[in-house]
């Protein structure tokens, strides 16, 4: 039972803790502020190499795994949770299904410019009337000749209208509710793609959530991911993968809290005495560390899972609820800890803990998640 | 990375769950109805190898790691969370010390019969006006010849009154402050040594917790274990050990609460269906077990570094915060989903949430380890 990293993951993580200082953090709180995506930004992680980091080199990855994944993760997640969002987005659900389900000439298409960094990946599943609840879906996708027609509209996408590459669920057999899921690789400047309204969002400003729009869109056949029907099938396993991935923001959005808040406890002198000489504050702090430790380690369960081929859906389901709640205690407690400047928008914790809630929303919600966990308990 | 256990990790922990079950289990509701020490048990503990697993081969133990102990106190808490205190106590802080710091002829005499169970073991630090300072103590240890006479008190003494040695540290040299601390071996039946009174307890029926009084007890220059001075090194050399192994009893206690709550809930039927189908039973049902996966990862990670000998201080604070808190919380809550039969001693969970409540306190209460941690963060210990 050993969880230290290898000398390689540590290597790994040291360069992704000083790209996060160089190229991330220093525009992080401008580009939250003018809720601006720099498309700049991912091209760095591209020239950098993380942008493929758990897919093979014959692809334009780094030949790492999930648990480089999860690292990646949480150094971007602990100065940017944006950035952090816009990567395991694009790592995990839009590269990882093609990787995972996709034919070798897909592979050679699409997940080759998404793994090195060329091309910038989103997806869309959930609808206006389609959360939680894959089978409610409405857009739908009709085989004509070698084509599909897709009709209908996605909402949430994130690094929707900024990508290139898009993974898009739609119905092929509308009779067969979720069974009849198909899914689909798009690309930008395809006929009948559409934009719609970017969401005006609480956090993760400098992430984009937008709305995708299928009017009479036509997709070559080619570009269908699966078989037809696998849809729910692709979707659940890619989301498996992106609870890990959002567990790992999370942690990355707590641990960069807590340092600030570390910093400033000892920085600030109250009654003629540091803060971090009270034992309130030192209880607080000890809390956010043991809290943040625990989630870490789920976290690293499961991505280590991921990257042995074991089941991990209980594992990164437990992995998110733990670290996306924890993630919201943290960053409160750190706006706590700084008072007044906490509040405030040139100090980061604000941002923080407006970015750490989407963490318990999306992905499929923490309440979602604690009935996955039960009905596995349930079942043992 | 390696989050797997060995085979040999599985195969012990295989074995003393086993053992736990067919031995502990059907014991565990009388051991806690009666208060008695279930010597019976302890004996085939000993037979098993049990009580000392981390205690090396050639002073009678298994010779097996760190985790592999804690995986056994986990297993036995399951069952049984006073004779899970017990072992951990008997093997974690009255013997291995033995095993670090005694001389040949102290491991012969002591750690052979320590390991195999033919004797009990003690560790008796606390006293009743020192107890997370242990700086504070004041019971005397003054020199006399070659020996030393040893006059004082302790409290709360896990297996006092059931052990047949006793680990008392005394202040020698008062005026040297921590380094003035020196451990004494002190068997049971010496002159002057006498166990008061024993404690009744909310919990933990069964392990005895008994004050000891030392008045004029001599004692020879072969009682002494360690140095003069080393007392609180011996004493701290246990430290981050015993907080894991009190993680891992936290730990067994909450699982057997949420094993317990799952098949009651599947069997319990309100308003036409089984309890477990109800949101709320699973929201709750999800909560526990992923604290408890959580509380296990740190416990695991802890006594795994200890295993190959890393410096865990933090972690071992980590897990026992994590663990007993967690322990707590489940059992509360385990009470809560069994409603009025929970709080029936027909059921397991009215126990368990008793026997859980010590764990946020001994071993260091919970607020001394948040400040562990916080002072390791003060340091720069972040990862």
């Amino acid at each position: 039972m050993d969880f230290s990293l290898t000398d390689a993951q540590r290597a790994l993580q040291q360069d992704l803790r000083a790209f996060a200082a160089r190229e991330v953090a220093p525009t992080a709180a401008a580009r939250d502020e003018d809720e601006r995506f720099d498309p700049t930004i991912f091209r760095a992680i591209g020239a950098a190499g993380f942008a493929g980091l758990p897919f093979p080199g014959q692809y334009g990855g780094a030949g790492g795994d999930a648990v480089s994944s999860a690292l990646a993760t949480e150094e971007l997640s602990r100065v940017c949770a944006a950035t952090g969002i816009m990567l395991s987005t694009h790592v995990s659900l839009v590269a990882w299904p093609v990787f995972r389900f996709g034919t070798d000439e897909q592979k050679r298409a699409f997940l080759a410019p998404l793994a090195s960094g060329e091309k910038l990946g989103a997806y869309g599943l959930s609808e206006p009337d389609s959360g939680g609840d894959d089978a409610g879906i409405q857009t739908t996708a009709v085989r004509r000749g070698d084509d599909y027609l897709l009709q209908g509209a996605k909402v949430f996408s994130i690094n929707g209208g900024e990508a290139d590459i898009y993974v898009v669920y739609a119905a092929t057999d509308p009779t067969q509710r979720s069974r009849g899921m198909t899914a689909f690789i798009l690309e930008k400047g395809m006929p009948g793609l559409r934009f719609g309204k970017t969401e005006r969002k609480m956090g993760v400003r400098s992430a984009v959530a937008a709305e995708l729009v299928f009017e009479d869109c036509v997709v070559p056949a080619a570009n269908r991911l699966g078989a037809e029907g696998e849809g729910l099938k692709i979707a659940l396993a890619a989301l498996d993968g992106g609870r890990t991935g959002i567990a790992a923001l999370a942690v990355g959005i707590a641990q960069g809290a807590l340092e600030e808040a570390l910093a400033h406890a000892r920085g600030r002198t109250h009654f003629n005495r540091p803060l971090l000489d009270f034992q309130t504050t030192q209880f607080k702090l000890a809390d956010m560390q043991t809290e943040i430790e625990a989630a870490r380690l789920l976290t690293r369960r499961a991505a280590w899972l991921e990257a042995r081929a074991a089941p991990y859906t209980r594992a990164s389901a437990m992995a998110k609820v733990m670290a996306s709640d924890v993630a919201m205690r943290v960053t409160t407690e750190a706006v706590q800890i700084l008072g007044g400047y906490g509040y405030m928008r040139d100090r980061p914790v604000e941002r923080m803990m407006r970015d750490a809630k989407i963490t318990q929303i999306y992905g499929g919600t923490n309440e979602v998640q604690r009935m996955v966990i039960a009905r596995h308990v349930l079942a043992e | 990375m390696d989050l797997a256990l060995t085979a040999e990790q599985e195969a012990m922990r295989r074995t003393v769950r086993d053992f736990a079950r067919d031995v502990i289990a059907p014991r565990a509701r009388e051991t806690d109805e009666r208060d008695e020490f279930p010597r019976d048990v302890i004996r085939r503990m000993g037979d098993l190898g049990i009580l000392g697993l981390p205690v090396p081969e050639e002073w009678g133990g298994v010779g097996a790691d760190y985790l592999s102990y804690i995986l056994a106190i986990e297993e036995v808490s399951y069952q049984s969370a006073a004779i899970g205190v017990i072992l951990a106590v008997h093997t974690g802080v009255a013997t291995l010390p033995i095993v670090m710091f005694g001389t040949d002829d102290q491991k012969r005499r002591y750690v052979e019969r320590l390991a195999t169970g033919e004797w009990i073991g003690a560790f008796a630090l606390t006293e009743p006006d020192a107890g997370s300072d242990a700086r504070a103590i004041r019971t005397r240890a003054v020199r006399d010849g070659d020996g030393y006479v040893l006059n004082g008190s302790k409290a709360f003494i896990t297996n006092g009154g059931v052990a047949d040695v006793y680990t008392v540290f005394a202040v020698t040299h008062p005026e040297r402050g921590a380094h003035g601390v020196t451990a004494f071996l002190v068997e049971q039946g010496t002159p002057g040594f006498a166990v008061g009174r024993r404690e009744e307890k909310m919990g933990l029926h069964g392990s005895p917790t008994a004050a000891l009084e030392f008045a004029d007890v001599r004692l020879a220059p072969a009682q002494r274990l360690g140095a003069e001075g080393e007392g609180f090194k011996i004493a701290m050399s246990q430290l981050d050990g015993g907080r894991i192994g009190i993680a891992a009893q936290a730990l067994g206690i909450a699982r057997a609460a949420f094993d317990a709550a799952v098949a009651y809930t599947k069997t319990r039927r309100q308003f036409g269906r089984a309890i477990a189908d109800f949101q709320a039973t699973r929201l709750t049902l999800a909560q526990m077990a992923t604290d408890i996966e959580a509380a296990q990862l740190l416990t695991y990670r802890a006594a795994g570094m200890r295993s190959r000998g890393q410096p865990c201080t933090a972690e071992a604070s980590m897990a026992k915060l994590f663990a007993s808190d967690t322990a707590m919380r489940v059992t509360t809550d385990a009470v809560q989903l069994f409603g009025g039969y929970g709080y029936t001693r027909e059921y397991p969970v009215e126990r368990l949430m008793r026997d859980a409540k010590v764990t946020q306190i001994y071993e260091g209460t919970n607020q001394i380890q948040r400040i562990v941690i916080a002072k390791s963060l003060e340091r720069g210990g972040l990862p």
